[in-house]
C-alpha cells in the first residue's frame, strides 16, 4: 500500500461528482407543488411505483456496511457470516401481509412514522415516544457504520485522515436537506447498477482466475481447520443460533424507521406486494458477495491494517484492473450514501412527528415539521460523522448490535398491533421496558474467547448468547434479541391479563378495521373536512383522543 | 382534549370499504419462511453443485423458492381484487 491509486480515486470522484449532481437534482425530479410538507420531503409524496420502490428499499436494506461486513464474516468465520442469506430470504414472506396493513392504515390516516400508528392505535403518547426513542437509537450508529463502509474503501485506495469523509457526508447532508427522500431515491439508481455490475464481474472473474469454485471452497475449508475457529459448516452447537439470528433479523428489518420510510413512500398495496417478491433479488446478489470471503481467503488476500472489513476492498484491488476496481469502490461508498439519507430523514421524521410536534410545539403547521425534519436530518449526520472521528469505530459496531436487539421490543406495538388491539397499553410499555433491559443484560454478558481461553473481549462481542448462562446443560447459542423479544411478549402477556382484569382504561383506537385493508383510491382523513376545527392537517393524530 | 365522543373511528369505516386480506393462498408464504429455518436440514456438505457445498447452494435455491412462492401469492391478491 505505497500512497495512493490516482486511477482508482479519479475514477471514484468522477462517480461521485455524477451522484451529487443527482442528488440537487432530485428536488426537480417528480416535482410536488410544495416540498415544504412532510409528506414530500419525507415521503418522496408517497408516490413511488415498483421500480423507485425496488431501488430505495433495496438501497436501504442492502447497504455499504452490508456489502463489507458479510464477506468479512465469511471470511473470518465461515458458515456462521452466510445467516444473511436465509435472513433476507424469510423477511419477505414473513412480512408480504404486514407492511401492507401498515401502508394502507398510515395512509388512510396520515401517519409518516411507525410512532404515529402506535399512538393512534393504543391512544398511548408514552409507548409513541418509546417507539420514537427505540427507532432513532437504532437508527443512529447505523448510519455511523455506513461511514465504516466508505472508510474501508478509501483506506484501500490509500486514502487516509478523516476529511474526505467529512466531506462526503457534508455533501450528503446539504443534498439530503434541500432534495428529501428524493435524492436517495434518484441515487439508488446508480448504486446498484454499479453493485450488480460488479457483482456479475466478480463471479465470473474470481473464481475463473483461481480454478473455479471447488479451489475456493476447498481452500476456505483448509484455512478454517488449520486455525480451529470456524468452518465451512456451523459447528452442532451454532445451529440455533444461526436460525434464531436470522428470524430475529428478519422480524427486526422492518421495524427499523428507515425501512418503514421506504414503505410509506410506496404508491399503492400492489406495489407494495409487488417488490416483497422482486426484492429477493438482491439476497441472491448478497449470496454472492458473501462468499466473496472465500474467495479472499482462496486469493491470499490480506486486510489492510488488521480491518477485516477492508477485505473486500483489498480482493477487488488484487484481482481487478485498477479503473474497474475503481468503478467497484465507487458502487460501496454510493451505497453508504443511500442509507445514511434515507437513516437520517427517518430519523428526523421520528423526532419531527413524536417529539418536536408532541411535546415542544403541538401546533406546528406542516411547513414548520418540514422545517424542523431537514433540521433534524442535518444533526443526526453530524452526529454520526462526530462518532466516528471521536470514538472508537468499534463502539458503532457494538451499538448497531444493540441496536438490532432493541428495535425488536417494538415488534408487539408496531408489527402485532397491526392485526390486533388486544395488549393493553400498559402492558406495551413494561413488555418494551423488560425486554430493553433483558435484551441489554444478555449483550452485556456475551464475550469472546481467543483459541488460547483468554477473554479477547468482555462485553458485546456478539449476539450468540449461552443457554448455560440461564442454568442449562448445553452448550448452545441462542440469538440475544430473540430472548428478549419473547420475555417481552410474556409480559405483554400477562400484564395485558391483569390490567384487563383491573379494568384500567386502555384507551380508544384511533384506526377502523376497514383502514388496514384501504387501497390508493379510497380517501384519507385528509380529504375530510376537519371536524375538530383544528389546524387543517392534524385530523390524523387528532383521531382517538377522546 | 374536549370530551366528545371519539367520532373519527366511526368516519373512517365510511372512508374505506370492507374489505379482507385474506386468501387460502396466502398458507404459501409459510414455505419460504420454514424452509431456512431447518438449519440441521441442510448444513452438510452433500450433495455438491457446481463444486458448491449444499449447504451453500441450497441456502440460494431458497431465494428462488421465496420469490416464486411470494409471486403466486401477489398474483392471488390481485385475482382477488378483480373477483
Amino acid at each position: 500500500m505505497e500512497g495512493i491509486n490516482t486511477v482508482e480515486l479519479a475514477v471514484f470522484i468522477a462517480f461521485f461528482v455524477v451522484v451529487t449532481a443527482l442528488g440537487f437534482g432530485a428536488a426537480r425530479w417528480r416535482r410536488a407543488e410544495n416540498l415544504m410538507h412532510l409528506d414530500e420531503w419525507g415521503l418522496g409524496g408517497r408516490s413511488f411505483g415498483t421500480w423507485i420502490t425496488w431501488f430505495l428499499i433495496g438501497g436501504d436494506i442492502y447497504t455499504a456496511y452490508t456489502f463489507v461486513a458479510v464477506p468479512a464474516l465469511v471470511f473470518g468465520a465461515g458458515a456462521a457470516g452466510f445467516f444473511a442469506v436465509p435472513y433476507t430470504v424469510v423477511v419477505y414472506p414473513l412480512i408480504f401481509l404486514v407492511v401492507i396493513r401498515l401502508w394502507s392504515v398510515s395512509h388512510v390516516r396520515g401517519f409518516v412514522t411507525p410512532a404515529d400508528f402506535v399512538r393512534s392505535r393504543f391512544d398511548s403518547p408514552t409507548m409513541a415516544l418509546l417507539v420514537a426513542i427505540t427507532g432513532i437509537v437504532a437508527t443512529m450508529p447505523y448510519i455511523a457504520l455506513q461511514l465504516v463502509g466508505i472508510e474501508a474503501v478509501l483506506k484501500t485506495m490509500g486514502v487516509t485522515g478523516e476529511l474526505p469523509i467529512i466531506v462526503a457526508f457534508v455533501i450528503l447532508a446539504v443534498y439530503t436537506y434541500s432534495s428529501g427522500l428524493r435524492a436517495p431515491a434518484l441515487i439508488a439508481f446508480v448504486k446498484d447498477i454499479l453493485i450488480y455490475l460488479t457483482i456479475i464481474v466478480a463471479v465470473i472473474v474470481i473464481p475463473t482466475k483461481l480454478g473455479g469454485w471447488d479451489v475456493v471452497f476447498g481452500a476456505a475449508e483448509e484455512k478454517f481447520s488449520l486455525s480451529g475457529t470456524g468452518g465451512l459448516l456451523l459447528p452442532g452447537t451454532g445451529q440455533v443460533q444461526y436460525a434464531t439470528l436470522a428470524l430475529g433479523s428478519a422480524l427486526a428489518l422492518f421495524l427499523y424507521p428507515h425501512s418503514i420510510t421506504g414503505v410509506l413512500a410506496a404508491k399503492s398495496r400492489g406495489t407494495l406486494q409487488k417488490n416483497m417478491s422482486l426484492l429477493p433479488i438482491y439476497s441472491l446478489a448478497l449470496g454472492f458477495i458473501a462468499l466473496l470471503g472465500f474467495m479472499a481467503i482462496a486469493a491470499g488476500t490480506e486486510p489492510i491494517g488488521a480491518d477485516n472489513n477492508t477485505i473486500v476492498p483489498a480482493l477487488f484491488q488484487q484481482m481487478f484492473p485498477s479503473w474497474f476496481a475503481g468503478v467497484a469502490f465507487a458502487a460501496v461508498g454510493i451505497g453508504a450514501l443511500v442509507p445514511a439519507a434515507i437513516m437520517s430523514i427517518a430519523a428526523a421524521n421520528l423526532f419531527t412527528r413524536n417529539i418536536y410536534k408532541e411535546y415542544l410545539k403541538k401546533d406546528a403547521t406542516p411547513t414548520q415539521e418540514a422545517k424542523v425534519a431537514k433540521l433534524a436530518s442535518l444533526v443526526v449526520k453530524l452526529g454520526a460523522v462526530a462518532a466516528i472521528i471521536f470514538i472508537d469505530p468499534q463502539f458503532s459496531i457494538d451499538l448497531q448490535l444493540i441496536g438490532g436487539v432493541i428495535i425488536l421490543q417494538t415488534l408487539p406495538s408496531v408489527g402485532i398491533g397491526l392485526y390486533t388491539r388486544w395488549f393493553h397499553r400498559g402492558a406495551l410499555v413494561a413488555g418494551w421496558v423488560v425486554g430493553m433491559v433483558a435484551g441489554f443484560l444478555m449483550l452485556y454478558s456475551v464475550q469472546r474467547v481467543g483459541p488460547d481461553g483468554t477473554v479477547v473481549k468482555e462485553h458485546f462481542a456478539g449476539s450468540a448468547f449461552s443457554l448455560s448462562k440461564l442454568g442449562f446443560d448445553t452448550t448452545t447459542t441462542v440469538y440475544a434479541g430473540f430472548l428478549a423479544v419473547a420475555a417481552n411478549l410474556l409480559v405483554v402477556v400477562l400484564v395485558t391479563f391483569v390490567l384487563r382484569a383491573m379494568k384500567v382504561d386502555d384507551g380508544v383506537d384511533g384506526t377502523a378495521d376497514t383502514d388496514y385493508t384501504a387501497e390508493r383510491e379510497d380517501p384519507s382523513v385528509r380529504d375530510l373536512p376537519d371536524p375538530l376545527g383544528e389546524t387543517p392537517t392534524t385530523a390524523g393524530e387528532g383521531s382517538g383522543r377522546g | 382534549m374536549t370530551d366528545q365522543p371519539p367520532t373519527t373511528s366511526r368516519r373512517a369505516a365510511d372512508l374505506a370499504p370492507r374489505r379482507s386480506d385474506k386468501n387460502p393462498w396466502n398458507w404459501l408464504l409459510l414455505l419460504p419462511i420454514v424452509l431456512p429455518l431447518l438449519v440441521p436440514v441442510f448444513n452438510r456438505a452433500e450433495p455438491e453443485l457446481f463444486g458448491w457445498p449444499f449447504f451453500y447452494w441450497v441456502q440460494l435455491a431458497f431465494v428462488v423458492v421465496g420469490v416464486v412462492t411470494t409471486s403466486l401469492v401477489h398474483r392471488a391478491h390481485q385475482r382477488g381484487k378483480r373477483g
